[in-house]
C-alpha cells in the first residue's frame, strides 16, 4: 500500500480514455462499477468537450457480483455498439473489474460483432495513467494496422509523415498538433495520419502508408514507434521541437529523415524569442534559479530552454512518470543536479521548499506549492487543469511554442528595474516587497520565511537567528530573501556559527556571490 | 403562505404530522408510478461525500483504503483540487498487496501510524472502504478495531464504506454518519427530551436552525455530525430525530434503533419546506402557533421576498433531474410550489418512500420519477422533452448545454448553503443563473 494525498497520473484506464476521446470513431466498453464515470468530467469540463467521451460503464454493483457480471458486460456491449455505430471497440477492466476477472476480450469476442474489437489488459495496480495511453494506442494500432500497406510510389509527391501521440488532456496537445502541422507544411511535408487525435479507424488502418514517423510525445507513442519501425521500417523522428533550438534540430532531423531541403525554413527565423531572450531588458532573467518538473519529455525540453535560452540556472530537474526516469536522469547530470524521480507530492514539495528556487516550471501541483510557498511559477506539463486549456492559439512547440515559452515563463517574474528598485528603497509605505510583484497584483506569500526556516529548523535546529540580523533579512526583496536565509543557514552551519548575527549574513552573501 | 404558484398538488394534506409508515407502505396522496431503471450510472460514489465530511468535522481524517482510481477520483470530484492540506488520503493498493506479498493489514497499520505521526490534531480517523477493497474482502471493520485499541485515547478509529457497487454519491455520507452512530454516548432514561438534527450542514446554515430553534423554546437541540469528533451527542429513548437531508436511511434507522424517534416532515428547502421542517420539531415539542408563527415570520418574509425575485424567470418552466444526490425531490418540491416550474421528471439514485413521504404528497402529479438510472435512456427522454433547464453531473452538463439544452450542475446544490429561510433565494437564483445568463450573451448573428 501506498499513502497518497494528490496524484500526478490517474489509472490507466483513464489513459485508455484519453486515447479512446481524441479519436473520432471508437468506443469504449469498460467494466466497472458506479462512480468511475467521474472520468467523464475530466473531458467535458477540463477540457470542456461539448461531446460525452466514447465510453459505456457496465455499472455492476455489489448485488451483482454473486450472479452474473460477464453477461451484463456482454450486454452492455452489445448496446453500446447498436447505439453509437463505431468503427472498432476497446474493452477492458477498471480496477474493481480486474479483480472479479471477467476477461472483457473474450465476452467481446463471444459477441461476433461486425467491427474489430481491441481488447486492453491495464493492471491498475501496477501500471499508471501514461501507460494505459501508450499500451491503448499501441493495441489499436496492432488491430487495426493493415499490414500489407505501404508508402505509394516516391516520385512525383511530397514525403508524408504520422504524427503520434497527441491524445485528450494532453497538455496544449490540440495547438502543438496545429504548429508542427504547419511547420511540415512549410517545410514540404504532409502529414499523412495524426494519432491518436483526430483519426479514425480506418485512419489506422493506413498508418504504413507514411514514409515516417514524428513522436510528439513519447509517453504515448513511444512503444507505437518502435513496433512501426520494426513492421513497416519507418525512419522515426524522436527530437520533441519544445524550444527555439529543440525546434531547428527537429527540423533539419525531420529534413533529413524526409529528404526536403530545411534552408530557406531554418534561416527565415520566425521566432521572437531569441532576440526577446538577448535585449537588454532580459538582463535580470540571468542566473535565476529554477526548478523543473513534470512529465519526463516536458521536463527535459524545459531545462533546455530555461539554460540554454534564456541564460537560468536550472537547481533541480524532474519527472513524475518512472518510465522515463532514465532520460531524465541524463539530463539532469548535464545541469549538475540529481533528478528527482518522484510521484509523491509531498516529497517534491519538501524539495521546492529545501531549493529555494525563484522560479518553478511544473505541473498544476508544482503551481499550488510555488504558490504557497511565495514562488513565481509557470505551468509546463500535465496533470492538467481548465487553464491549461486557454480559449488562444498557445502551443508549447515551433518557433511559436518558443514565443508562448518566454512569455509565460518571464511573466510571474519580477521585472528588471523593479527588482532594482525594491532592493534599493526597502521601506517605501507604497512600494514595498510585501506586495510582491507589482504587475500581477497579488501579493507575496508571508509564509515564505517560516516555512523555509520550518525547513532549516529540521535540518539543524542548533542555529538561531538574531533579532537584527532577522530584521536586515527582512528588508532583502522577498524573490531572494528565501535563498539568503537558506544560504546564510548553510553558511553559518558549516562554520559551526550558532548564533547568526548581521556579520554572518554578510559572509554569506560574500562567500556566496555570483 | 400566501404565494404558493397555480402548480399545485391534488391533495391538500399536511403530511408532516403523519405517523411513520409501515415498510413498504405506499405513498401517502397520489399513488404514482415509479420508473425503475438500471444501466449505467452517471454518478459519483459514496467516496465524494469525504470532499464536505473533511471540511465538515474539523479533527477527523478520512482515509480511503482504495485504488489509484479512488484518488484519482477524489482530486477529480469537486471539479477543483483542494489544495490546502486535505483531511483526506488514499492508501492505494498494489499488486503486492492482492497477491499476498505483504499482509495488507501490516501495510495498513503502518500506513496510519504514519499519517496520525504527522497530522497529531486528528482525533477521529475514518477507513473507507472502496469497491477495490470490498471486492477483495479486507475487513476494515476489524482494523479498525485494532487499530482503534492501538490508538486510543489519542485517536478513535472507525470505518464505512463509500464503494461504488454499494453507496451512490450522498450514500457515502449517510454511511460515515451511520458508523458514528454506535459512537454516540447514551442519554439517561430519564433525560429531557432532546431534538438531534441529522445532517451535514454549513456552519452558517446550523447557527441559523440552532437560533429558530431557541426562539421556539425547542431544547436542548444537537446536530450530528458534530464539528469536533469529542462533541457527538448523546442518544437514547427521548431523542427527537429531525432529517435534515434526505439520504440518511440508515444513519435513521440507526439512530430508532438506539431509541430515536424520527419526525416526518419534508426538507427544509425554501419558506414552505422550511416552515414545515420546523413545525414539525415545534409540534413534538407543543409550541404554540402564535409563538411559532411569530418566530418564523420574518424568516419566512425574508425567504419570500428574495424568491419572488426569481419568480418571473423560472414560473412556467419545464425542468428536468438526473438523478445524483437525493435532493431531486425537495428541490423538485420547492421549484413547482414556490416557485411555479413544472417538473417533467425527477430522477433519484434512491428512493427512500418513508423519508419522502411528506415530499412526495407535496409534488405534483403530473410530474414523472424515476429511481436507478439507464443514462442513454434518460438522455433520449430528456431530449423528447426539451426541458428548459436540466439538473445534472458535470459529465452531461456541457454535452447538453452543446445540443442546445440549459443545465445546471447537480454538485453545486450539494456544495453550497441552501437549506433555510436565509438560502431559499441563493437556491433559486441557482436554477435562474443559467437561463439569465442563456439570455444575456449576444454574439452578433
Amino acid at each position: 500500500m501506498k499513502l497518497t494525498v494528490w496524484t500526478y497520473e490517474g489509472p490507466p484506464h483513464v489513459g485508455a480514455m484519453r486515447v479512446a476521446s481524441a479519436m473520432r470513431d471508437v468506443h469504449y466498453v469498460l467494466h466497472a462499477p458506479q462512480g468511475d464515470t467521474y472520468a467523464d468530467l475530466l473531458f467535458t469540463m477540463i477540457q470542456r468537450d461539448g461531446r460525452r467521451p466514447p465510453v459505456t460503464y457496465t455499472t455492476f454493483q455489489a448485488r451483482d457480483l454473486g450472479g452474473d457480471t460477464a453477461h451484463l458486460f456482454k450486454s452492455a456491449a452489445q448496446d453500446a455498439v447498436d447505439r453509437f455505430a463505431p468503427k472498432a471497440l476497446l474493452v477492458g477492466s477498471s480496477c474493481t473489474a480486474e479483480l472479479i476477472q471477467d476477461d472483457p476480450g473474450g465476452l467481446a469476442l463471444a459477441l461476433n460483432l461486425s467491427i474489430p474489437v481491441v481488447p486492453l489488459e491495464l493492471p491498475s495496480y501496477s501500471k499508471k495513467e501514461n501507460w494505459g495511453a501508450a499500451e491503448t494506442f499501441y493495441q489499436i494500432v496492432r488491430r487495426l494496422a493493415d499490414p500489407t500497406a505501404r508508402p505509394p510510389e516516391r516520385a512525383g509527391r511530397r514525403p508524408r509523415c504520422n504524427l503520434l501521440g497527441a491524445t485528450g488532456l494532453g497538455f496544449r496537445h490540440r495547438d502543438d498538433v496545429t504548429e508542427v502541422t504547419r511547420l511540415l507544411e512549410r517545410l514540404g511535408v504532409d502529414v499523412a495520419l495524426c494519432a491518436p487525435m483526430g483519426a479514425a479507424a480506418h485512419d489506422i488502418a493506413r498508418i504504413g502508408e507514411a514514409d515516417f514517423n514524428i513522436v510528439l510525445y513519447p509517453e504515448t507513442a513511444e512503444i507505437v514507434a518502435k513496433w512501426l519501425e520494426r513492421t513497416f521500417h519507418q525512419p522515426c523522428v524522436r527530437v520533441v521541437p519544445i524550444g527555439y533550438g529543440a525546434t531547428r534540430d527537429f527540423i533539419a532531423e525531420v529534413a533529413r529523415v524526409a529528404c526536403v531541403d530545411a534552408t530557406s525554413l531554418l534561416d527565415g527565423c520566425s521566432s521572437r524569442m531569441p532576440w526577446w531572450s538577448r535585449s537588454v531588458d532580459s538582463t535580470y532573467l540571468t542566473g535565476k534559479r529554477v526548478f523543473i518538473f513534470g512529465d519526463a519529455t516536458h521536463a527535459i525540453a524545459a531545462a533546455r530552454v530555461a539554460s540554454d535560452e534564456l541564460g537560468f540556472k536550472v537547481v533541480g530537474l524532474g519527472a513524475y512518470n518512472r518510465e522515463f526516469a532514465r532520460d531524465v536522469r541524463t539530463a539532469a547530470e548535464k545541469y549538475g543536479v540529481e533528478a528527482l524521480i518522484s510521484d509523491d507530492y509531498l516529497e517534491i514539495e519538501a524539495r521546492i521548499a529545501e531549493l529555494q528556487p525563484e522560479l518553478v516550471l511544473g505541473t498544476q501541483m508544482e503551481r499550488h506549492i510555488a504558490k504557497r510557498l511565495g514562488i513565481a511559477c509557470a505551468v509546463i506539463s500535465a496533470p492538467v487543469h481548465v487553464q491549461d486549456f486557454p480559449a488562444r492559439y498557445s502551443p508549447q512547440m515551433g518557433f511559436e511554442g518558443s514565443n508562448v515559452l518566454f512569455d509565460s515563463w518571464v511573466h510571474p517574474l519580477v521585472m528588471g528595474l523593479e527588482e532594482h528598485l525594491l532592493t534599493m528603497f526597502r521601506d517605501d509605505f507604497e512600494f514595498n516587497d510585501a506586495g510582491g510583484a507589482s504587475h500581477l497584483g497579488v501579493p507575496a506569500a508571508p509564509t515564505v520565511t517560516a516555512s523555509v526556516s520550518a525547513v532549516a529548523a529540521n535540518a539543524d535546529s542548533a542555529l538561531v537567528w538574531a533579532a537584527d540580523a532577522e530584521r536586515e533579512l527582512g528588508k532583502i526583496p522577498f524573490f531572494v530573501r528565501g535563498k539568503a536565509r537558506r544560504n546564510t543557514e548553510r553558511f553559518a552551519a558549516e562554520r559551526g556559527v550558532e548564533l547568526i548575527t548581521v556579520g554572518t549574513l554578510y559572509e554569506a552573501k560574500s562567500h556566496y556571490a555570483r | 403562505m400566501s404565494a404558493i404558484p397555480a402548480v399545485s398538488p391534488s391533495s391538500s394534506a399536511t403530511p408532516f404530522v403523519s405517523p411513520p409508515q409501515a415498510s413498504g407502505c405506499e405513498t401517502p396522496g397520489v399513488p404514482r408510478e415509479i420508473l425503475r431503471e438500471r444501466g449505467q450510472r452517471e454518478v459519483f460514489c459514496g467516496l465524494t461525500g469525504i470532499i464536505w465530511l473533511h471540511r465538515k468535522i474539523q479533527d477527523a481524517f478520512f482515509l480511503v483504503v482504495g485504488s489509484r482510481t479512488c484518488a484519482h477520483l477524489l482530486q477529480s470530484a469537486a471539479g477543483v483540487m483542494v489544495f490546502a492540506e486535505p483531511r483526506f488520503a488514499t492508501a492505494i493498493m498494489e499488486e503486492r498487496d492482492l497477491a499476498g506479498l505483504a499482509d495488507a493489514n501490516d501495510e495498513l497499520d503502518a500506513i496510519v501510524d504514519r499519517l496520525l505521526e504527522r497530522r497529531p490534531d486528528i482525533k477521529l480517523l475514518f477507513l473507507v472502504g472502496s469497491c477495490p477493497s470490498e471486492v477483495i474482502k479486507l475487513d476494515l471493520s476489524r482494523a479498525a478495531a485494532r487499530l482503534s485499541r492501538k490508538h486510543l485515547p489519542q485517536v478513535r478509529v472507525l470505518n464505512y464504506s463509500g464503494s461504488g457497487i454499494e453507496t451512490t454519491f450522498t450514500q457515502g455520507e449517510d454511511a460515515c454518519l451511520a458508523a458514528l452512530v454506535p459512537e454516540m454516548p447514551a442519554a439517561p432514561a430519564n433525560a429531557a427530551r432532546a431534538l438531534l438534527v441529522v445532517g451535514a450542514l454549513p456552519d452558517v446554515v446550523e447557527d441559523q436552525f440552532r437560533r429558530l430553534f431557541a426562539e421556539l423554546g425547542i431544547a436542548p437541540v444537537a446536530f450530528l455530525p458534530a464539528g469536533k469528533a469529542a462533541d457527538l451527542p448523546a442518544v437514547g429513548a427521548n431523542t427527537v430525530l429531525l432529517l435534515a437531508q434526505p439520504f440518511l436511511g440508515d444513519t435513521a434507522r440507526a439512530l430508532e434503533l438506539r431509541g430515536a424517534a424520527r419526525l416526518t416532515a419534508p426538507f427544509p428547502f425554501g419558506a414552505e419546506g422550511t416552515t414545515l421542517w420546523l413545525k414539525a420539531a415545534a409540534e413534538a415539542w407543543g409550541v404554540e402557533d402564535r409563538l411559532f408563527d411569530g418566530v418564523t415570520a420574518p424568516g419566512r418574509q425574508r425567504a419570500n421576498r428574495a424568491i419572488a425575485n426569481y419568480r418571473g424567470v423560472l414560473h412556467g418552466k419545464r425542468i428536468f433531474f438526473f438523478p445524483d444526490s437525493q435532493l431531486e425531490i425537495p428541490l423538485a418540491r420547492f421549484l413547482a410550489r414556490e416557485l411555479g416550474m413544472i417538473p417533467v421528471e425527477v430522477g433519484t439514485p434512491y428512493l427512500h418512500v418513508q423519508h419522502l413521504a411528506a415530499e412526495l404528497a407535496l409534488l405534483p402529479a403530473s410530474t414523472r420519477l424515476s429511481e436507478g438510472q439507464d443514462v442513454d435512456r434518460q438522455l433520449a427522454r430528456c431530449r423528447l422533452e426539451k426541458p428548459d433547464l436540466v439538473v445534472c453531473g458535470l459529465g452531461l452538463a456541457n454535452p447538453l448545454e452543446a445540443e442546445g439544452l440549459s443545465t445546471k450542475w447537480s454538485i453545486e446544490l450539494v456544495f453550497s448553503p441552501v437549506h433555510g429561510y436565509e438560502q431559499a433565494g441563493d437556491l433559486a437564483e441557482l436554477f435562474t443563473r443559467p437561463l439569465v445568463r442563456r439570455d444575456l450573451l449576444r454574439f452578433g448573428t
